[in-house]
């Protein structure tokens, strides 16, 4: 026997005191300092890990095939049709000053800067965010992600970093592609709908267009590529209570992403358009 | 069992040095402490089975030892090398040296079998022509190496440990910590991984630190030894000592509530004790 104690002292009870509103106030807000703190730790990991060994070139090629040609699809039919509503919609207004020929101009501008890249983030942020987050917090409640640690592996070098750079990479081109087919939509709509001619709608179309519209695209898809990666991870390693854990993480990761995309669009838009003044 | 002498470089025998120690280790979580003060030793090849109900911190106990948490206080030494509050880089690199066996096997569901075993071997970069030896040697250790194709999920809960021992023992590490490896399997197939735990000890002279519920795998550890003439398990006749050592450690509130060899944890009266030897 050893010399430890056989008897456990009795564990100390004491009545529970009611919390008061301000402790609830400052637990709540200490939570979300952690929160943005553990985020912040994450998304810079994510990025630093891609300039240091070991990096994980098969895991991004799979991720960039599982998020950029798995959502092909959904971008392809949803940029068809929105190029030909937004046709629809403000050609019927353009027709009433006898300026159709504009339609091409306004559509083009606005799927460029804005639509092309906030609707193809949330359709991805829908698809994949959520399809992050459920993956690496099943990996999480079954423990393969500490088996991952135990056998010497990082999981924010295997697991974050590859899926952040393969939708920073695969985001901007399905945007590409998501404009291209809304204006073909657009082109259709226009055609059959205001009896324009295809030439002029493209003719009118790319000619509007200026070096700092497709920046502004282009950096805001480059943007919302880094938040819903980066959020579908943060929320799936962080999952708490199994499977329903699971599920509550998934959620959290399609609604945080999308609401910071439409948030971070508004701020984005602002400093393109100062910075389109000043260049 | 077709074991190659090659699977581990160590050769049995006993040593007093420390492979990991524990001094003073505390951790709790927002419900409160859950290890309070915790103080032990595993000596080189020897056996420590961590016994305590569920919930007295055994799997904690385990992972803080693989150092895949930081106590919050205290210190532990694992193989001559203080792990506590070392930065995760450092710590990648020493758990290469520790094989860590999870309750529910932890493999990885969307690899098969055999890539889950070659994982380690792979990340270090190996070539596919010194992997797929490696990993058949060790899936033939633990009579599994027909499923190198599966995937895990095409496996029973037995077979599934199985490859996680194998897993763990890839790299030859000499310490192996198994976090309840028998809990929730029939009792032919428990038989089975104590075997392959019994072999790892008499015939690798792995050092292993067990967390289980089940007083009867500590007894069957202490109790009989892997013959590798006959390659078959053997009860120790009276006055036979196994090549290593096994000794016991009772968890209870997250203290050390009994610490001694089998027979002293058999001669004890403690109730509580009692319990398990029922």
């Amino acid at each position: 026997m050893s010399n430890t104690p056989l008897q456990a002292s009795e564990p100390q009870t004491s009545a529970p005191e009611a919390p008061s509103v301000a402790g609830v106030l400052t637990d709540a807000a200490k939570d979300a300092v952690s929160k943005v703190q553990e985020y912040a730790y994450l998304s810079y990991h994510s990025v630093a890990n891609l300039f240091t060994r070991p990096r994980y070139g098969q895991d991004t090629l799979q991720q960039m095939d599982d998020i950029g040609v798995g959502s092909l699809p959904i971008v392809l039919l949803s940029g068809f049709f929105i190029g030909a509503v937004m046709v629809l919609q403000t050609g019927s207004q353009f027709q009433r000053f006898g300026q159709v020929s504009l339609t091409g101009d306004i559509v083009s501008l606005a799927l460029v800067r804005e639509l092309g890249p906030s609707i193809t983030g949330l359709l991805v942020a829908g698809r994949c965010s959520s399809g992050i987050a459920s993956e690496l917090g099943s990996m999480l409640v079954t423990e393969q992600v500490d088996a991952m640690r135990a056998m010497g592996t990082d999981p924010s070098r295997k697991l974050v970093s590859p899926r952040v750079l393969a939708t920073l990479i695969v985001l901007p081109l399905l945007t590409t592609i998501s404009v291209f087919i809304g204006l073909l939509g657009g082109m259709v709509a226009s055609v059959f709908s205001l009896r324009l001619s295809a030439t002029t709608f493209w003719q009118r179309a790319i000619a509007i267009l200026q070096f700092s519209d497709l920046m502004q695209g282009f950096s805001k898809s480059l943007v919302f590529a880094f938040i819903l990666s980066t959020v579908g991870c943060y929320q799936g390693l962080k999952v708490r209570g199994g499977t329903q854990g699971v599920g509550r993480a998934t959620t959290q990761a399609v609604v945080v992403s999308s609401v910071l995309i439409i948030i971070t669009d508004t701020f984005l838009t602002r400093l393109a358009l100062y910075l389109a003044d000043k260049l | 069992m077709g074991a190659s002498s090659s699977l581990h470089p160590a050769a049995p025998g006993s040593s007093s040095e420390a492979a990991i120690d524990f001094s003073d280790v505390w951790i709790g979580f927002d419900e409160g402490p859950i290890l309070r003060g915790l103080t032990f030793s595993v000596l080189t090849r020897e056996t420590l089975i961590l016994l305590g109900e569920t919930g007295t911190g055994k799997t904690l106990t385990l992972k803080i030892a693989a150092g895949l948490l930081c106590p919050e206080r205290g210190t532990v030494r694992a193989m001559g090398q203080n792990i506590t509050g070392k930065p995760e880089r450092e710590l990648l690199q020493f758990r290469r040296e520790v094989g860590f066996v999870f309750q529910e096997g932890a493999l990885f569901d969307s690899l098969t079998v055999g890539e889950n075993v070659g994982y380690r071997l792979e990340v270090d970069g190996a070539s596919e022509d010194e992997i797929r030896p490696r990993v058949e040697e060790v899936l033939r250790f633990v009579e599994l190496e027909h499923t190198i194709d599966q995937l895990p999920s095409e496996l029973s809960g037995g077979m599934r440990r199985r490859v996680s021992i194998a897993r763990a023992l890839i790299t030859r590490p000499p310490i192996v910590l198994y976090d309840s490896p028998t809990a929730g399997l029939d009792p032919i197939t428990s038989q089975t991984i104590i075997t392959l735990i019994l072999r790892l000890r008499d015939v690798y002279g792995v050092t292993a630190l067990l967390a289980t519920h089940r007083l009867q795998d500590g007894f069957a550890l202490a109790n009989f030894r892997f013959d590798s003439q006959t390659k078959t398990v053997q009860r120790l006749a009276g006055g036979e000592s196994a090549s290593a050592v096994t000794r016991f450690l009772v968890l209870r509130d997250g203290r050390i509530y009994f610490e001694g060899s089998p027979a002293e944890m058999l001669a004890s009266k403690d109730p509580y004790l009692q319990r398990f030897l029922i």
